[in-house]
């Protein structure tokens, strides 16, 4: 049964599987286990992320595409569900509509650009993706009377989603169960279907043909699968669910703009968080996300601690600053990659396989 | 008008690189239930006229008839699903996977199921076992697990084999299939070509260096010598021909 749900796909390595039990766990109850808001916005981070870097993964690390419109994918599906949301007020009708149109609208983007230029080289297909991207974010920048332009959006969500919404008169373990932990089991639910979902497909034939296109596209022609056709699916499967990411960002925040959605930081991270967990692997998805948000978020907290701590060692305590995070967050990077060429999760399937012998 | 179509038929095939012309005209039928040896020096273009009748090459000029169907112009999937399949000279794999793996997505190939998005792929038991099936033939059964980058290349090169086995095409095109394997793994491979050869539906182009190999394998040879197809005949009215002992077996004399 677990292993149906998982596609046979199951992690191969002990300390992984305590690894995505302990993610999993803290993520299903975060809101009872991490009460506060600041924990709270990180787990539904996670969430988010974990669907949305899986999906890059499905085009980089199964199917061998370099992309960099993933957050034009990503911002489709947001500003679908924002701009619905705006449109009519809050509703579930909206909400549901804005997220299809949203799906829908990237799907033909990707269908549009896969078809264009999948048929060349690999180069330009990047080349592509990256002038298509930044266009994109000039455009949404520039129309401000429907997008809002760089202030972005901000909009209503059905009440029983939002925290003045009481499901319950009393408190379940000391936390009150308002709309904000249901939109949390929204975000949660969704992000985990979508999520078994993409490890069904990368562990179906369509996805057992994808790692052959990747290793060798010449040779799959030669064996008959039609090679633009499996790139070009591929790259609509990976949009609509990065578009689906969107619309629980935009459900989730209740505001959406260039800046949460569609900046090019953004897809730096999803890069980083694909390689850090391992490519090729959507469980590496899962650990990379989770690492990477959790040091985002607390590193600075963390140094400013370690800084204080060291405050009369006057080297150490400087290196320690907070404002510092970001440079350490890239010797984290550097380290990780360097360590870990396939990832942590390759690195932990490695382990579990010389031991296994 | 009944005529009987050849299989596969090239007519006055030809492809340029710049100047210089690798194949040149070359017309010849291949009919079913035969297998015809192509031989020839190296850069003679036998690798060239096989990417020109597989589709990796698109000719200059001429065309390629597959059963009186103008083939010339078609994709190389689309070739492959119409029945032709090739192994390579230089081997052509897909190297983070499995031998098992390898062979297993050229049977699903053939079975059509590369586009089922939401079964498991593990759960074709059918493909699985075809798949063991085709590797127990060329004796790679027990490397079915190792990646195949990790693999000596004799095996590698014996994979190659099973990936067009496995396909099992209506024309089947070797291109130097035993090169780099270790004698007591050539005749494995030769049996499996014999063993495909007494299928009569089947025609055979075979690349091939070895004498031997050709006297005991081939209904007919052609020669190419420069892109041109200079010879054509039973293999012991070729073999005698003074072009070919010169141009061809005069680097590697026969012991007859
Ligand atoms: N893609 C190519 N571009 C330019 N020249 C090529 C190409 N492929 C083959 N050739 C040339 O065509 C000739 C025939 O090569 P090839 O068919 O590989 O010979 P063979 O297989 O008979 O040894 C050689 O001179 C080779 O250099
Ligand atoms: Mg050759």
């Amino acid at each position: 049964m677990l292993t149906r749900l998982l596609s046979g796909d199951t992690p191969r390595s002990g300390i992984l599987t305590v690894f995505l039990l302990l993610i999993l766990i803290s993520l299903a109850f975060a809101p009872f286990l991490f009460p506060g808001t600041k924990s709270l916005e990180t787990a539904a981070r996670i969430c988010i992320f974990i669907v949305l870097v899986a999906s890059y993964d499905l085009l980089l690390g199964y199917a061998g595409i370099v992309s960099f419109a993933h957050t034009m994918f990503f911002g489709i599906g947001a500003y679908g569900t924002a701009l619905a949301l705006s449109a009519t007020g809050a509703g579930y009708f909206p909400l549901v509509w804005g997220t299809v149109a949203g799906a829908i609208v990237a799907a033909i983007f990707a269908l549009a650009i896969g078809l264009f230029s999948l048929r060349v080289k690999a180069i330009f297909f990047a080349m592509v993706t990256l002038a298509v991207a930044s266009a994109f974010a000039v455009l949404v920048s520039q129309l401000s009377w429907l997008t809002g332009g760089e202030d972005g959006l901000n909009y209503r969500i059905p009440r029983e989603l939002t925290p003045a919404f009481k499901l319950i008169g009393g408190k379940v373990f000391g936390v009150t169960v308002n709309g904000k932990v249901l939109a949390y089991y929204l975000v949660f639910v969704a992000s985990l279907v979508l999520f078994l979902i993409m490890l069904r497909i990368v562990n179906s034939p369509f996805g057992s043909t994808l790692k052959a296109v990747r290793d060798n596209a010449f040779r799959a022609e030669a064996i008959g699968y039609r090679v633009v056709w499996y790139r070009t699916t591929a790259t609509v499967l990976s949009a609509v669910m990065a578009a689906l990411a969107g619309s629980l960002l935009a459900i989730w925040l209740r505001y959406t703009g260039p800046a949460t959605t569609l900046s090019m930081e953004i897809m730096i991270d999803i890069l980083l968080m694909v390689v850090i967990g391992g490519m090729g692997t959507l469980y590496g998805a899962v650990l990379g996300v989770t690492l990477f948000i959790l040091a985002q978020t607390y590193l600075q907290d963390f140094m400013g601690v370690a800084a204080e701590a060291t405050s009369s060692v006057p080297l150490v305590s400087a290196l320690v600053a907070p404002e510092r995070w970001l440079l350490w967050l890239g010797v984290l990077f550097v380290l990780s990659v360097y360590f870990f060429p396939t990832g942590i999760v390759g690195r932990l399937r490695e382990r579990a396989r010389a031991s296994g012998r | 008008m009944a005529t009987e179509h050849s299989i596969l038929e090239t007519r006055d095939l030809t492809v340029r690189f710049g100047g210089h012309v690798a194949v040149d005209r070359v017309s010849c039928r291949f009919e079913r239930g035969t297998l015809t040896a192509i031989v020839g020096p190296n850069g003679a273009g036998k690798t060239t006229y096989f990417n020109l009748v597989s589709g990796q090459l698109r000719a200059t000029g001429g065309t390629v008839l597959l059963n009186g169907e103008d083939i010339t112009s078609m994709s190389v999937p689309r070739r492959t699903e119409r029945g032709i399949g090739r192994a390579f000279q230089l081997t052509n794999l897909f190297p983070t996977l499995s031998v098992r793996e390898n062979v297993r997505l050229v049977v699903q190939s053939r079975a059509n199921k590369g586009f089922d998005l939401f079964s498991v792929a593990a759960c074709h038991v059918e493909l699985l076992e075809r798949a063991d099936h085709v590797l127990a033939e060329v004796r790679l059964i027990d490397q079915a697990d190792r990646i195949v980058s990790a693999l000596p290349h004799g095996d590698q090169r014996k994979l190659e084999v099973a990936l067009l086995i496995a396909l099992g095409p209506q024309v089947l095109m070797f291109d130097e299939p035993t090169a780099g394997m270790s004698v007591d793994e050539v005749p494995v491979i030769l049996d499996l070509i014999r063993k495909l050869k007494s299928d009569m539906d089947r025609t055979i182009l075979l690349v091939e260096h070895k004498m031997d190999v050709i006297r005991s394998l081939a209904d007919r040879i052609i020669v190419l010598h420069n892109g041109e197809l200079v010879a054509d005949g039973e293999p012991a009215e070729v073999i005698a021909l003074p072009i070919v002992q010169e141009a061809y077996l005069g680097k590697a004399p026969e012991a007859a």
